[in-house]
């Protein structure tokens, strides 16, 4: 298992050498910094989502889902538009971008809390119902973004509208330092739980029986997991299927219930999809196609599959 | 029953009467007498506009009901599970590759692309267990999301992004004269679909009751399927995609005068006219001067009482 | 008559029925028995053209299966499927009413209304004939799809364990009915059945079938004893005889 790993670092470091030389031009100094804030970025970005989506699988007990099907990006982008409103736009997008932010994360957090806690306990016996919600409540926000969006001023629609996309050629490197703090602590946190999810994948009973206090887990979980999501749309933007499709190959390459060890390659997975993909798209084949385009495909077809395969006639 | 009949196209003729003399260009009943500019308005825009969203609606609406009939499931409707997608896609590849194309053909092109993504859910929904039914929204909101980001990556590749916003989100500001008319062969194959309203309501019984009663289910099968994939295709071409219409008035009629489609069609197209049209004038009015697209209100609307139903279908389980 | 010659059907390479004859008389109430898998289903889905023959023959009456349209079997054959798994929003009337969808293709007469009629009263169903059909209970809704094929009017009637999701009391009273109407209007109703007892009870004619074969066929009293039961069943049940109807005793 190890060895995998170690693997998957080195693809991860040719990668990274890759995108930080081929098609660079002028000085080093320059190119440097630049590219090595958005490797930076990207790495980030990354490790939240497939951080988020193994311990989000593992607090609701199944393999398909993840916190950008449920709509959790969706009510992030909402949550953003709705602190513009009441701001108004052109103060915060002025003002200071940390601010909004540490604002917007917090109320997501609390937010995804109180929705998805309730949630996940009325529809526990039910995972369709659960995940059809998810869906149905994604849209329900993307369209309540756009709803909020030409109602505060359709002047302004396009300045949110860019950040309702993920793109990662763009990226918000003036959140950098605050995200990279921010998901950090989260990630030491969730490392240290890594022992106690690996009881709660047996089950409730056998993780209660072995005296883990599962429903704070849970919670903390889920506040992480926003931080983390928070992180990563803000960074990006939206990214709908690249936690399912790179827990989906983690889950393939490392096959063991460890969170010590699915956390590691998920994140390192997660890297090489999202920084080789970025390198060889846009780098070599010069497609205009953003990557995310070409993730939402793969891992919409990914999807359609595990859920086929789940419930076979 | 009458009654109720009544009261649709009276309060339909209400909206009309609303939508035609409410805009951006201030218009009042005494201006028509005096003002001969106020008939030029509208004959260009508001009737147009008014008509286009009462056919669209309509016609989704019937659309809506003939899918849940033929897949057998309540919460399906085209729009978001792959045909309106599929007739995106569909006219998308024509203005790629034969943009001199004439307009009819281009029609007929969306209408197959959309056809063959109905027979790509249905031959999936098959596949499935009949005991799961909130499997077939799944797998169908899941499905026209995949047909949907392939349009995106093909017009992202053609630098044709600003087409595509236009037919994935659906927006009446644009119609005008001239540029509407397609949308009254949708009336067409609404209407088409009333004369087969029992053969369609006995396919939703099941194959076996279906070839009972001596009717052949493949061939309602497809032709229910191609009256759905042409109105998907003629209202995303003209107006762009409209949500939830065609799954949220087939169940409001069907809980309140069940599924007797013969009765309840002409319901169903009136409350679906009537909802499209309302919300189309809600968005006129809600940011006025500027516009919010139909496509946007319905898509709070509508997923609103789509969780409704979703829980609400429990209690009867 | 129905009369099937050399019908042999396969699921891939699973032999389902091999090489099946056999008549089933006009006018009688016949019931297939068998244990789960022997081909009854089957055999009934493809006299009603549910799914295609792949060899041999089925004529029904003087027509041959395949061959004649859909809508002319339609007036001479109806089928009863297993269950409807879920119930659509229609009164009992408007379900019924369908039955005579082969004869008016959407445009009912009076005749077809006094059909429906006629229908609903045969089966005790005229009080209930506006009540959607949700708020029935099983043996209702079972019973309401049952006139729905009467109203259809066809001389042949194929039931697909109909006694399923049904209590002792309206089980009873169900197979009654069929026999009284298969008297009464002279109908030749094909029955599978479960329970080898109500078909000893109740049916003129048993068709016992196991692996896709017929193992043995007559009246009741013939063919229901000790044999049938260790031959089909693989039990060795005792069997008792009450006015003259063998019953197994379970």
């Amino acid at each position: 298992m190890n060895r995998r790993l170690i693997w998957l670092a080195v693809i991860l470091f040719v990668c990274s050498v890759a995108y930080m030389s081929v098609g660079a031009r002028g000085p080093l100094s320059f190119v440097l910094p630049f590219r090595g804030a958005k490797l930076a970025a990207l790495i980030l970005v990354a490790v939240s989502v497939s951080t988020s989506t193994v311990v989000f699988q593992t607090v609701t007990q199944n393999k398909i889902l993840t916190p950008s099907i449920m709509g959790f990006d969706a009510l992030y982008v909402l949550i953003l538009t709705g602190a513009v409103y009441s701001f108004g736009g052109m103060v915060v997008f002025g003002f200071s971008d940390q601010f909004v932010f540490a604002v917007s994360a917090s109320s997501m957090t609390l937010a995804a809390l109180i929705l998805f806690s309730t949630m996940l306990q009325s529809a526990k016996a039910d995972l369709l119902r659960l995940v059809l919600t998810g869906v149905v409540l994604g849209g329900l926000f993307r369209a309540l973004t756009d709803f909020m969006q030409r109602i505060i001023d359709p002047n302004e629609f396009a300045v949110i509208q860019g950040a309702s996309y993920a793109r990662f050629s763009v990226l918000e490197t003036d959140l950098l330092m605050i995200a990279a703090a921010t998901c950090i602590i989260s990630m030491i946190l969730l490392w240290r739980m890594r022992f106690a999810l690996d009881v709660i994948v047996l089950g409730r009973e056998a993780a209660v029986n072995l005296g883990v206090n599962v429903k704070r887990t849970q919670l903390l979980v889920l506040m992480l997991m926003s931080v983390l999501v928070a992180v990563s749309t803000a960074l990006v933007g939206p990214i709908a299927f690249l936690g399912l499709l790179v827990v989906s190959v983690a889950r393939l390459v490392t096959p063991v219930e460890q969170h010590g060890v699915l956390l590691v390659s998920a994140s390192l997975i997660s890297a090489i999809t999202l920084i080789g993909g970025q390198t060889i798209l846009e780098r070599v084949f010069r497609l205009s196609t953003p990557l995310s385009v070409v993730i939402d495909l793969l891992g919409g077809a990914l999807f359609l599959i595990l859920l086929l395969r789940g419930y076979r006639r | 029953m009458m009654g109720w009949y009544w009261a649709g196209v009276f309060s339909l003729a209400l909206l009309s009467f609303c939508s035609i003399f409410i805009g951006v260009i201030d218009l009042s009943v005494s201006d028509l007498w005096r003002d001969p500019d106020g008939l030029h308005l509208i004959a260009i825009s508001r009737f147009p506009r008014t008509i286009a969203a009462v056919i669209a609606g309509g016609a989704l609406a019937v659309a809506g009901c003939v899918m849940q009939m033929l897949v057998r499931n309540r919460f399906v409707e085209p729009m978001t599970a792959g045909t309106g997608q599929g007739a995106a896609l569909g006219i998308l590849l024509v203005t790629i590759f034969a943009p001199q194309a004439p307009i009819f053909l281009k029609m007929m092109l969306a209408s197959a692309t959309a056809l063959f993504a109905s027979l790509g859910f249905l031959a999936i929904v098959r596949r499935l267990p009949p005991k799961e039914p909130l499997l077939v929204p799944l797998v169908g909101l899941v499905y026209g999301g995949l047909i949907g980001a392939s349009v995106v990556f093909v017009a992202y590749q053609a630098d044709l992004l600003q087409f595509i916003s236009v037919w994935l989100n659906g927006e009446f500001s644009g119609v005008l004269r001239g540029r509407y008319e397609l949308l009254w062969l949708a009336a067409l194959g609404a209407g088409f679909t009333y004369f087969a309203a029992d053969q369609i309501a006995i396919v939703g019984l099941g194959r076996a009751i279906t070839t009972s009663l001596g009717l052949s289910y493949g061939q309602v099968l497809l032709i229910g399927l191609i009256s759905i994939s042409f109105i998907s295709a003629l209202t995303v071409v003209t107006v762009g995609i409209i949500p939830f219409v065609g799954l949220v008035v087939p169940n409001i009629i069907s809980r309140l005068f069940g599924d007797n489609l013969r009765r309840t069609l002409p319901l169903i197209a009136m409350l679906g006219a009537g909802l499209t049209l309302a919300s189309d004038i809600a968005g006129r009015l809600l940011r006025y001067p500027f516009e919010i697209p139909v496509g946007s209100v319905l898509g709070v609307l509508g997923a609103f009482v789509f969780l409704g139903l979703l829980y609400r279908g429990q209690r009867y389980e | 008559m129905i009369s099937i010659r050399n019908v042999s059907y396969q699921i891939g390479s699973t032999m389902i029925l091999s090489d099946i004859s056999l008549e089933i008389p006009k006018g009688k109430v016949t019931a297939l028995i068998g244990p789960n898998g022997a081909g009854k289903s089957t055999l009934l889905s493809l006299i009603a053209r549910l799914e295609r023959l792949q060899s041999g023959t089925v004529r029904v009456g003087n027509l041959l299966v395949g061959e004649c349209s859909n809508r002319e079997l339609a007036q001479h054959l109806s089928i009863l499927p297993q269950t409807l798994d879920q119930a659509p929003r229609l009164s009992v009337r408007e379900l019924v009413s369908f039955g005579r969808y082969p004869y008016h293709q959407g445009r009912p007469q009076a005749e077809d209304n006094r059909a429906v009629d006629h229908a609903l009263t045969v089966f005790g169903l005229a009080d209930l004939a506006q009540r959607p059909l949700d708020a029935l209970s099983g043996g209702q809704r079972q019973r309401v799809q049952i006139a729905m094929n009467f109203a259809q009017d066809t001389e042949y009637m194929l039931l697909d364990e109909p006694l399923n999701n049904l209590d002792i009391a309206g089980a009873r009273s169900l197979m009654a009915l069929l026999c009284d109407v298969s008297e009464r209007h002279s109908k030749t109703i094909v029955i599978v059945l479960h329970d080898i007892n109500y078909a000893s009870r109740y049916a003129d004619h048993i068709v016992a079938m196991q692996n896709g074969t017929i193992m043995a066929e007559g009246t009741p009293s013939e063919i229901v004893n000790a044999d049938l039961l260790r031959d089909v069943f693989q039990t060795n049940a005792e069997i008792m005889h009450v006015d003259g109807v063998p019953i197994v005793l379970v």
